[in-house]
Parts: C-alpha cells; structure tokens; sequence
C-alpha cells in the first residue's frame, strides 16, 4: 500500500531537479530496453526454429516421404519411419491426459468448494511438494514400483504406454490442480450465492456457475500441465520400454511398449554423426514436435479468446 | 390478513456473536414489507435466515422458528433447495452469471428440470415481461448478460428469480446500486410483482421504504424495535429511537 501511496512524490521529485529533456532520456532508454527484450524473445524464437529448419529439411530431400511416413524406424538400414514415433508419444500424452485433467480437475473442485479449512492447509502443501519432486525421480519410481504392478496385472512387460502416461499425469497434476483452484477461488462468491438462492444443489451450482465462469483458467493450467507432460523425455524413456513399434489398435496398444519422439531425439542424438541423414531426420522430429506443439497452443488460445468474448469480455 | 411467514424467537449467532437477537416478525402474505435501520444491525442477517442462505457461512447458526405457511423452514426434515425455489432472493449488486440473457433467466427453470426449448422460452419471456425488461432485451437474448446497464442487470435478476416461480422474493438493497431513474423502474416493478408475490426488502433509503412499501420494520443493534403498517410508522412512530432515526435520516 505505501509504495502506491509515496509514488506520486517520486513521480514530482524528478520534474522538479531534472531538467525535461534528461527526464526523457531515461524514459527513452527504459522504453528501449523493454522493447529489446520483447523483441529479443520473437528474435530467439524464430532462430530456433531456423536452426531447427536447416538442420532438419535435409531429411525432407534426402528421404523419400514414404519412408518418412512408414511404420518402420530402423535407422542402421535407413528406415526412418515417423509413424510408431508419433503415435508413441500421441498415445502416452493423451494417456496423461486422460488421467490427469478429471483427476486434477475433481481434486481442485473438492479443494476449492468441499475441503473444510484443515483439510486444505493440509492438502495443498503436499500438492505443492508433489510438483517440486524432479520428474527423474517420478520415472525411477514408475520403473521400480509402478512397473512390475502392472506387469502382474497381466501386461506382457511393465514397460508401457500405460505406465508413461500415469507417471506423467502425476507430473502434470500438481500445475492443473494448483492453477484450477486458483481460478475456481477468483469466482465471485455471488456467482454462487446467486444459484444457491435459485433453487440450485451445490453441485449444480459448481457445475452450472463455477465451472463455466472458471473456464479460461481451467484451459491454462490444463495447457501448462499437459505442456510440461509433452516436453517431459527422461522419465518417460525410463518407462515406456523404449520399442519403436506400431502397437496393435485397441485400448490394448497402451499396455505395449512403445517410444516417443522426445525419448527418440535423446537417445539416437549421442550417437549420430553430424551431418548423416539419421542426424537430419532427428532434427526433423524437433521439427514435428515444434510444429504440434505450435498448433495445441495456437488452440488453445483461440479457444479461451472466443470464450471471453461470449461473455462480454470477463475473464 | 394472514401471514406468509411467522418468525417467532428467532435468534441468530455468528460464532460467539449474537447477531440477531429474540426477533418475532409477521411477514404479511402479498405485501410488501420494508425492513430499515442502521449499518451492522442485522437486516441481510434477518433476510438471509428467511432462505437459509446464512446455511453457507460455516460458523453462523439459528435458533426459534421461521414459519413459512406453519411449517418451520429450519425443521430438519426441510430441504433447502426446495425452501430457496419457494423463497427467492435478489441481492444488493445485480449478480448476472457471465452467460447469455437468456441462459441467465432459464438458469432456475433448468436447475428444476424443465429443458424443452418451447417450455423455456415461455417462461424466458413471461418471466422477462413480468420484471418490465422484455422489450429493451428482446432481439439480443443471446448476449452476455454483463454487458446490459446495471438497471437492467437488476431487472434481469428480478426476472431470473420469478422464472422459479417463488412465493416470496428477498430484496437485499436492490436499488443501492441503481441511478435515480432505474430505482424508480424497480419499485415500480415490485408494486406490481406484490400482486402475486410476497416481497421483502431491506433498504437504506427513507423514502423508498415509505413510498414502496405496506409494513415496515425498524431494526437496531439486532433488534427489532418497532413493526408497524408503514404510514404509521412513518407518521407516527410509537418508539424514540425510531423517531429519531427516520427523523435524522429524513432531515
Ligand atoms: N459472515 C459473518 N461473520 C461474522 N459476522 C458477520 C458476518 N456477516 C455479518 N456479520 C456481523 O453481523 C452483524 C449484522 O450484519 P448484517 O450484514 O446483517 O447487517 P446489515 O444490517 O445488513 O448492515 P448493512 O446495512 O451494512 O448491510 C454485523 O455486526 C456484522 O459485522
Ligand atoms: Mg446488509
């Protein structure tokens, strides 16, 4: 509160000793300044992705696109079939999310709108402690302890999608729940009390009033919880069995191994010889992931813009 | 003439603090009743022990009866969404939800189960008719609530609260935030409404309780001091403490 209470002063102080002209100067070069760094993050982005251009389009020409598009990824005989690589991460990220996003969602819900206050301060801090676990420790885990369960429960090996998908939902879940109850609690108490006193159970009310007018927020930490799932390569690598195969179709293809682009990239990188044509298809797969990625948040943002408009510019 | 609602010995505690205190109050059925009196004495207490919205508030509780046509409201056999369609509630700061117009007054009637479009949009309109809105909303039910004036909002909020079809209507200052012309719109609105409804309201302003209502109720430091029919309590007042305060807020 006293800053904003001293800062008309200091605003006068330097109109006062300073001449015009030096005040503008400062202004000039702080204007620069935030101007440069805006500028430098677009700059930086797009020579990442420039850099990730040249070194990957030479896959593009130097291999055919049906092999670039078959079901085969077997580099020392120059097969370099994306396919088992993008329906391997496809199928352990919407694993992830499938799992997390109710999971997540219920849990804030409850946090936000049932937990008693004890219950909350108890809660939350664990939550809080789940996010700060490094992801390494989440995929040893997965492969000492989540692993063999599921092989006992009649997968053919513990080393699955399955088990990708539930190590990086646990990842995800600490940003959606935290970042979900944030936007439940930033609901104005007459949202609620106005369908309360209309006649609605509590449930409608969370489900008719508090939800909906949480949207945005729900959309972001759902975003930055799937985005840290989808970058995640270690702990998945340690735990997806690591076969660049076609899982058979069904619900059954997540209880297979598989490899995702990520765990890929990391794996093979250490071993290429720069230049090769596994060197460039690598690159090539970055250029794939860039491009997905790209495109789920370009989604999302459209997503949460046209809902505020529907609602008359409230976010 | 007969009562809508009976209080009788009604007490009301926040925690240890004892909000409301041996409160005994006739609500008259299609009457409308004004309760007055100074910040903090307890009247969005009062109000809000009528539907049991103080049910939220973990630490609050009551005590006495609230007889809703002879029936105690705080009975635990009572349902509290079933009392709160029964007695609707309209609140001081027009709280339209961030949906369209129409999704805001179809609200109540979908919550009850109705969902066939033909069905909802009678009651859509009836209900925006009966709060004098209809014709400044008519061609634009789809838009965001939020962007209508805030008389509009109100009268939009009134709307949504006769969509259930209540019995009574709570009114917590519902005009504190409304400009000279839209308060008018709405006592207007609510002469008419108390036709078919029993209306209560609390409000900070003289002469709105002594223009717009029949009963008026004079509450202090949660207690009710004088009930009376509103001419006579206005013109009248049997008590000094009454006098002097709508002497005071009059003068
Ligand atoms: N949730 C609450 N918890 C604890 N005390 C409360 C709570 N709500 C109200 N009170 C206290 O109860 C008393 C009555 O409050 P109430 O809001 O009913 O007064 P009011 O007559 O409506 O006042 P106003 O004219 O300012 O709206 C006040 O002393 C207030 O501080
Ligand atoms: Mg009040």
């Amino acid at each position: 509160m006293s800053t904003f209470d001293e800062a008309p002063v200091s605003w006068q102080e330097p109109q006062k000793d300073a001449p015009p002209a030096r005040r503008n100067w400062s202004e000039l070069i702080i204007e620069t300044l935030i101007r440069l760094a805006g500028i430098s993050a677009v700059v930086i982005i797009t020579l990442i992705f420039l850099f990730l251009l040249k070194e990957g389009a030479p896959a593009f020409m130097q291999v055919p696109i049906t092999n670039l598009l078959s079901t085969r990824w077997y580099p020392i005989e120059d097969m370099f079939g994306l396919i088992p690589l993008l329906v391997g991460s496809l199928l352990v990220t919407i694993g992830a999310v499938a799992i997390a996003v109710p999971l997540g969602l219920t849990t804030a819900v409850y946090l936000g709108e049932f937990a008693p206050p004890w219950q909350r301060e108890i809660l939350k801090p664990v939550i809080e402690v789940l996010a700060a676990i490094p992801s390494i420790v989440l995929g040893f885990l997965g492969w000492v302890a989540l692993a063999p369960l599921i092989q006992g429960a009649g997968a053919p090996t513990g080393l699955t999608a399955f088990t990708g998908a539930i190590i990086l939902a646990y990842m995800s879940l600490p940003t959606i729940i935290s970042i979900t109850e944030d936007a439940l609690y930033a609901v104005p108490r007459e949202y609620r009390d106005g369908a309360l006193a209309l006649g609605a159970t509590q449930w409608q009310t969370i489900w008719r009033v508090t939800l909906p007018a949480a949207r945005s927020g729900i959309v972001i930490a759902v975003m930055l919880g799937v985005g840290r799932a989808i970058g995640e390569t270690m702990a998945v690598m340690l735990v997806t069995g690591n076969a660049a195969n076609i899982p058979q179709f069904g619900l059954g293809a997540f209880f297979q191994p598989v490899r995702t682009m990520t765990a890929t990239i990391a794996a093979e990188m250490g071993e290429v010889a720069q230049g090769s044509v596994h060197y460039s298809v690598l690159f090539a797969i970055g250029i794939v992931l860039f491009l997905i990625t790209f495109l789920v948040n370009s989604l999302a943002t459209r997503f949460i813009g046209g809902s505020a408009r529907r609602r008359g510019g409230q976010i | 003439m007969e009562n809508k609602i009976e209080v009788r010995n009604f007490n009301f505690y926040y925690g240890d603090f004892q909000a409301l205190i041996d409160l005994n109050v006739p609500i008259r059925a299609n009457q409308i009743t004004a309760l007055i009196g100074p910040s903090g004495c307890g009247k969005s207490t009062f109000l809000r022990g009528l539907n049991r919205m103080n049910d939220t508030i973990r630490s609050a509780r009551a005590e006495g009866e609230v007889l809703l046509d002879g029936k105690n409201i705080y009975d635990p056999d009572v349902d509290v969404v079933d009392l709160r369609q029964r007695v609707g509630m309209v609140f001081q700061r027009p709280n339209p939800f961030p949906q369209s117009i129409y999704n805001n007054v179809a609200f109540g009637p979908r919550v009850l189960g109705m969902n066939k479009t033909n069905d909802l949009d009678q009651i859509v309109t009836e209900s925006l008719q009966g709060a004098a809105l209809w014709d400044e909303v008519k061609d634009r039910l789809d838009q965001p609530a939020l962007e209508l004036n805030p008389g509009q909002q109100q009268r939009m909020c009134i709307a949504r609260t006769i969509a259930v079809r209540p019995e009574v209507i709570l009114m917590d200052e519902p005009c504190s935030a409304l400009d000279p012309v839209a308060t008018l719109h709405v006592e207007d609105l609510m002469r008419r409404l108390s036709e078919k409804y029993t209306i209560v309201i609390v409000t900070h302003n003289m002469q709105q309780a002594a223009r717009a209502s029949d009963w008026t109720g004079f509450f202090w430091l949660g207690r009710l001091v004088e009930f009376n029919e509103t001419t006579e309590l206005f013109t009248n007042p049997h008590e000094s403490l009454t006098e002097s305060y709508i002497t005071g807020r009059q003068g």
